[in-house]
């Protein structure tokens, strides 16, 4: 294991500064806002923004275990979308709300899954894989869903689902508990067990992994699976937050989770990463959304101040790697 | 599904026929229509049609209707065949803005005139195009916001995807009658789509103490509004467009206020008078605007 020591010392250094870089961004763009809005900072505004940080969050948490192993998944919003109407529809038809989740969850873990199979031991290109496994989901929920949105209905057992998103508990929205626990459990599985040191030890020398024996191709159809499993999760949150699966969910979130990871100080080459640094990043993109919201930014504008604070934050936190 | 359309299509097709037979002097003068649908397999489409053959029906005209099933092949082969049966105008709904040039071009080279319903042409030369007026759509909502709130009343626009046609006209339409009666206290753009539409409203209730309606561009964003609105407990009233299922069964249960419906009936009805105008040598303007209809309770 002699790449996990020459790793050591990388990682430690990108530890500090992912976590203080784009934190302390973050925290400076808070308090530029709050002077425009007082609102911003308000404990409602803040549980909103968690809220609606949850579904990129969750994805980005996925998408990090990926891109660390130095692969990409374009499919996540596709499989959203997919997993979310399996669920409705399956709420629809009066099922079982743990059946639905179990059933859309299995789903999103297979495609994840067969995507990873053909990335790792087909030997093709991940960006090509993931973007006909995007292609096809997108194609296949059209057609499930007939184009239309499948609403979960009204029966007895869709309040149960419905509070998976729309829900509180002690005041704090569902959501914001559905994101940390998948950030706990991300942050364990790639600090503190073996196969967390897999996927960073794939991600920075694939030929030596393997040459020590580690079984390259499984660590990389598991990371697909993972990153299949939460877009499903993220479509279930999704789906319980509108009552209703639309066709068109999710696109466009690939990208979000991308630049999220990206912020968060993680390397697209791999092998260099914290998931700490993804929940920063996903929360730079969601309070940037809702800040340039309640400045009420004119939307031609936006796109483009969007752009440019992903600019700003990816350079600065390029500096600071010299 | 398909086929009791088709069946309807068919026996519709030998109703008119019989009208036809029975009108036959008539219709020697007034002149053959060909029109051409991009799918009978939705109801919009559906209805467009029915409305021109009540229309030509009423005139006394001829109409031949083809079905493309969304196929540009199968539509540029509709065109041919009425080229060659001698149609004296060809109204035709494309499929496609880009692929029904080709099947334009056909009917100009054969000097047939050409009219567009619904969706235009980015090819060849067409006499004039029948839509919806997503602009008076607009200013009927703005209106019917003006009327229930009153004058010092706030206001959200929720628009759609910035640069679309859809979104710029009915945001004009909009602001148009909110202009001096209104205040437009937030503007932002939620994509046409329902998650974004709860996650703009949600963070615009934050930001704005007083809101008394919101108006979205589409159906799919008020709906999502409407999530974020009951969420926040406050009393709003929400103004959609399109008339989506979901949106008009909303309307019915009393949680969305109105949606505006584009008539695809009358859509049909103007491209056969139009047609007419144009075999008695009348011009026409590039663009009819069709009226479109408030969905309340």
């Amino acid at each position: 294991m002699n790449n996990q020591t020459t790793l050591e010392p990388s990682q430690k250094k990108s530890f500090i500064l992912l976590r203080n870089k784009p934190f302390i961004g973050l925290l400076i763009f808070a308090v530029l806002v709050s002077f425009m809005n007082p609102r911003f900072l308000s404990a409602s505004n803040m549980l909103n923004v968690l809220r609606q940080t949850s579904i990129n969050a969750i994805i980005s948490a996925g998408m990090t275990f990926v891109i660390l192993t130095g692969g990409i998944d374009l499919s996540v919003g596709s499989i959203l979308a997919f997993c979310g109407a399996i669920s409705a529809s399956l709420m629809a038809s009066g099922q079982n709300a743990f059946l639905a989740i179990a059933v859309s969850l299995v789903i999103g873990g297979i495609l994840g899954m067969l995507s990873g199979m053909f990335i790792s031991y087909g030997k093709l290109q991940a960006f090509i894989t993931t973007l006909v496994t995007m292609t096809l989901m997108r194609g296949a929920t059209l057609v499930f869903t007939d184009g239309k949105p499948i609403s979960i209905g009204f029966g007895d057992n869709t309040s149960l689902f419905g509070s998976i998103g729309a829900g509180n508990i002690l005041g704090i929205p569902t959501p914001i508990y559905i994101m940390a626990v998948v950030y706990g459990v991300s942050y364990y599985v790639l600090n503190h067990t073996k196969f967390g040191r897999y996927v960073y030890a794939v991600g920075g020398n694939e030929e030596a992994t393997k040459l020590s024996g580690i079984n390259v191709d499984k660590v990389k159809t598991k990371v697909y699976a993972i990153s299949g499993v939460l877009s499903a999760l993220a479509g279930i949150v999704v789906t319980a937050r509108l009552f209703s699966a639309q066709p068109t969910a999710g696109s466009g979130y690939e990208l979000d989770a991308i630049a999220a990871v990206v912020l968060g100080g993680t390397s697209l080459a791999g092998g260099i990463g914290r998931i700490t640094g993804t929940i920063t990043g996903a929360l730079i993109i969601g309070v940037l959304g809702n800040a340039l919201n309640l400045l009420n930014v004119s939307s031609y504008y936006q796109l483009m101040i969007k752009a440019l604070v992903i600019l700003a934050a990816v350079l600065m936190d390029r500096k600071s790697k010299k | 599904m398909k086929k009791i359309i088709t069946l309807i299509t068919v026996l519709l097709m030998v109703v008119l026929t019989g009208c036809g037979e029975k009108k036959a002097p008539e219709a020697e003068s007034t002149g053959r229509v060909g029109l051409v649908v991009s799918t009978l397999n939705n109801p919009f489409f559906v209805t467009l049609k029915e409305g021109a053959e009540a229309k030509a029906n009423e005139m006394g005209m001829e109409i031949i209707i083809l079905d493309s099933q969304n196929d540009p092949a199968k539509e540029l082969a509709n065109v041919e065949d009425l080229v060659v049966k001698g149609v004296d105008v060809i109204l035709i709904n494309p499929t496609d803005s880009d692929a029904v040039a080709r099947a334009v071009m056909a009917a100009n080279n054969s000097k047939i005139p050409i009219i567009t319903l619904d969706r235009g042409a980015n090819g060849g030369d067409v006499v004039t195009h029948i839509a919806s007026d997503n602009v008076a759509g607009g200013k009927m909502a703005g209106e019917f916001i003006v009327e229930k709130i009153g004058k010092d009343g706030k206001v959200v626009e929720l628009q759609g995807i910035p640069g679309t046609t859809a979104a710029r006209d009915r945001g004009k339409g909009f602001n148009e009658a909110a202009a001096n009666n209104i205040t437009v206290v937030a503007q932002q753009a939620a994509d046409f789509d329902r998650t974004k539409g709860l996650d703009v409203m949600e963070n615009i209730l934050q930001a704005v103490p007083e809101i008394d309606a919101v108006f979205a561009h589409n159906d799919e964003m008020a709906l999502g509004a409407l999530k974020a609105i009951e969420g926040s407990g406050r009393d709003i009233l929400v103004v959609g467009f399109d008339a989506t299922d979901d949106a008009v069964n909303a309307v019915e249960a009393g949680t969305l206020a109105a949606t505006v419906a584009q008539q695809p009936s009358m859509i049909g009805a103007m491209g056969v008078e139009t047609a007419s105008k144009v075999i008695n040598g009348e011009t026409a303007p590039e663009f009819i605007p069709v009226e479109l209809k408030l969905v309340t309770k």
